[in-house]
């Protein structure tokens, strides 16, 4: 099948899922802690349109909801607190680099194929649209790991941490048009608490150990206390 | 049904209460109080689903059949006899200065809180609530682990946080994946996540689906049952948030995220029947990951120079095993992980209760220094002593009823693997009493002196055990016999 054969919304929403799977890379390396922050905005912006564009293609209007939850949580109020906290803490120039880019890289685009590979059967007797955006959704949950486990800064570790929610939600949205409202409801009732608890951990780590770096976090392992 | 949906209001309520309510004193009693209004409502439900068998709400929200009838009221129960303890150990920890009435306001709000997510993940008949319910008591506890605000706990929550947040979030696409598959057969999709529709079309949903499922859902619960190599949260998280959070995180937590992980081992068993070469993956997934849990907890055992670390490893060791007999699949051995699991937890949660007690009296977690507790206070003494002859398993605790069922079970299909399993039980006995023996015997320290403590939750949780070890009520027996049926579809009596 070609793209060009599939119906509008169908490319729109493939078009997004790049996007998004773009975007995600971007914020993988990306250096300077302000710019990982807007970029997460913008990732929660495409998941958002294709909320409702989904919702408008299926006529489903319980979606309009979750587009509007997403559009109001991940793109507006966990880039603004986070924000917040680069203004309080004066982060402004902070970067979080990381020691081997490329190697990351590399190590994402290997992810994205294994993640095509291991969705190959469930893709088997869908259509094509599908295995791509199940794929991509199952790389930008496993990418949002990388992400946590290669940055040592609290505020990088915690965009991978709502970037990997995205991806779950950009999965929900894209492959079974949406979960349960309930479900729904629930899930960004726990991102919100989520997001404040993460609020108030910033302020028990600068009052504990001066700063936002993870990395100082060692004071509890097996060896230490022999 | 009522009784249900109170047992689930008076935390919910007890939330908000508690958060108003400024005195602190009073905080604990009416923590206390609440719990066991929630124990009552508990108990009447499962009289009437003993009356009138399995039931789900008239708009299918809430689902009790044998299965989760037994874990609410041991939740409500456990969580009863936690709060009992807990007052006097947190007014001592106010007055030791460790912490503040603020946080001693936040500490019971968020136990009720806690209490809420664990019951609403039981009788919850939606699938997607279930999870949300999960994440729902981690963020509930979250903050409870850094209460101290020592740089450890702080580290400890921060390390709980991401790590189960991360794990639970691959259930959480794992349930995605399972909705997909359920709504290729389910035409109405307001019903495709329900557990009664569910499991009526187990056999429908889509193999190749289901088993990607099943990898991402062993994965995510499989970080909050503590499964080897995602346990690294639970020692930390264990050993520095205040000990009655430590008594719920092992006795309760753990349990419902296992039982989690059985509901879908259930569903993927169902779609996978007789559809490809290998129907039994997932029991294969479970038993692989359960007896490395069990095994390697074990050894660590070995290594722990903190008291809680000690008990929360033997937490570990004993999901591990859990989830292993739930891996074979066969009625026996679902008899026993069913057994083990409420025994567990009771002994469990009364260990935790005595080593709470055991470090207030020697003001640290230290095994090194602790020393004597015979000679100082010979409740707390003994308490841990036959708490952790119990759980280590010892005739006629319940505990060694439990095991004794696994290893007939294992020696009956897999033969081979009962000498895994004798010899990680050997480990586990050894790394446990080399450490609890030099800290029950020996001569009263200078600096210990008696404090004062609340053995009775103790002791009806040993009694508990005791009777089960001995002679398990026909009630009790007919429940167990009835989830064993709904799991591995026949009974054992």
């Amino acid at each position: 099948m070609f793209f060009s054969q599939l119906a509008l919304y169908e490319q729109a929403i493939l078009a997004l899922a790049a996007v998004v799977l773009l975007l995600t890379f971007l914020m993988l390396v990306h250096p300077r802690i302000l710019s990982v922050i807007k970029l997460f905005a913008w990732q929660g912006l495409a998941v958002a349109a294709t909320t409702a564009l989904v919702a408008y293609d299926a006529n489903a209007p319980h979606l309009y909801i979750s587009a509007l939850l997403t559009l109001l949580l991940k793109a507006f109020f966990i880039p603004w607190l986070l924000l917040r906290m680069v203004d309080r803490f004066d982060l402004h120039q902070e970067l979080d680099s990381l020691s081997h880019p490329v190697l990351v890289l590399f190590g994402g685009i290997i992810l994205v194929v294994f993640c095509y590979h291991t969705t190959l059967p469930v893709a088997a007797q869908l259509t094509a649209i599908t295995h791509n955006v199940v794929a991509i959704c199952m790389s930008v949950v496993l990418l949002g790991m990388v992400m946590l486990i290669s940055r040592r800064k609290a505020v990088t570790q915690v965009v991978g941490f709502m970037a990997l929610e995205n991806g779950l939600f950009f999965a929900a949205v894209a492959v079974t048009e949406g979960m349960p409202m309930v479900v729904e409801l629930g899930v960004a009732f726990d991102v919100l608490v989520a997001a404040i608890i993460f609020g108030i951990f910033f302020l028990h780590l600068r009052q504990s150990i001066d700063s936002l770096d993870t990395s100082r976090l060692s004071r509890l392992s097996e060896r230490e206390r022999d | 049904m009522e009784a249900l949906i109170f047992a689930l209001a008076i935390p919910a309520l007890g939330i908000v209460l508690l958060l108003l309510l400024g005195h602190s004193r009073l905080g604990g009693h009416l923590n206390s109080l609440l719990s066991g209004l929630s124990l009552l409502a508990a108990v009447l439900m499962a009289r009437s689903v003993l009356a009138n068998g399995a039931m789900t709400s008239p708009e299918g929200f809430f689902h009790v059949d044998a299965f989760n009838v037994y874990l609410i009221v041991l939740t409500a129960f456990v969580g009863l006899t936690t709060a009992i303890f807990s007052r006097p150990y947190m007014d001592h920890e106010l007055e030791r200065g460790r912490l503040n009435s603020a946080r001693l306001r936040l500490y019971y709000a968020s136990y009720q809180g806690f209490l809420f997510t664990m019951l609403l993940a039981l009788a919850s008949n939606n699938l997607g609530v279930l999870w949300v319910a999960m994440e729902g008591a981690t963020l509930s506890t979250v903050l409870l682990v850094s209460l101290y605000r020592t740089p450890e706990s702080i580290e400890a929550a921060w390390k709980y946080f991401i790590l189960c947040g991360v794990g639970i979030a691959q259930a959480l696409f794992g349930t995605v994946l399972l909705y997909f598959a359920a709504s290729q057969v389910i035409p109405d999709p307001s019903k495709a996540l329900l557990w009664s529709t569910l499991i009526a079309h187990a056999h429908q949903l889509e193999p190749a689906t289901m088993s990607l499922a099943f990898g991402f859902l062993l994965v995510g619960y499989g970080t909050k049952v503590g499964l080897v190599p995602l346990h690294n949260w639970l020692p930390d998280a264990h050993s520095e948030g205040p000990t009655p959070i430590s008594a719920v995180l092992s006795g309760l937590l753990l349990n419902v995220a296992l039982y989690a992980l059985v509901r879908m081992k259930m569903l993927t068993d169902g779609a996978l029947a007789g559809h490809v070469s290998n129907p039994h993956i997932a029991g294969f997934l479970m038993m692989g990951f359960g007896l490395i849990t069990f095994l390697v907890a074990g050894l660590f055992l070995h290594r722990q120079k903190d008291i809680k670390r000690l008990f929360s490893y033997s937490s570990i060791e004993h999901m591990g095993l859990m989830t292993f007999a739930f891996g074979m699949g066969v009625p026996l051995a679902t008899f026993g992980a069913l057994l083990h699991m409420a025994v567990h937890s009771l002994t469990k949660s009364a260990i935790f209760i005595t080593v709470g007690h055991a470090s207030q009296i020697a003001k640290t977690q230290r095994i090194d220094n602790i020393r004597g507790l015979i000679a100082t206070q010979p409740a707390v003494g003994w308490g841990l002593l036959l708490g952790t002859a119990a759980i280590a398993g010892f005739p006629p605790f319940g505990v060694f009823t439990s095991e004794f069922l696994l290893l007939t079970a294992t020696m009956q299909t897999w033969p081979w693997l009962t000498a895994a399993l004798l010899v990680g039980l050997g480990i586990a006995f050894a790394g446990l009493f080399r450490a609890v023996q030099p800290m029950v015997y020996g001569n009263r320290p200078e600096s210990a002196a008696p404090i004062h403590v609340n053995m009775w939750p103790v002791i009806v949780h040993l009694l508990l055990v005791l009777w089960l070890g001995l002679a398990i009520p026909g009630i009790l027996a007919h429940w167990f016999d009835q989830a064993t049926q709904l799991i591995a579809g026949q009974g054992v009596l």
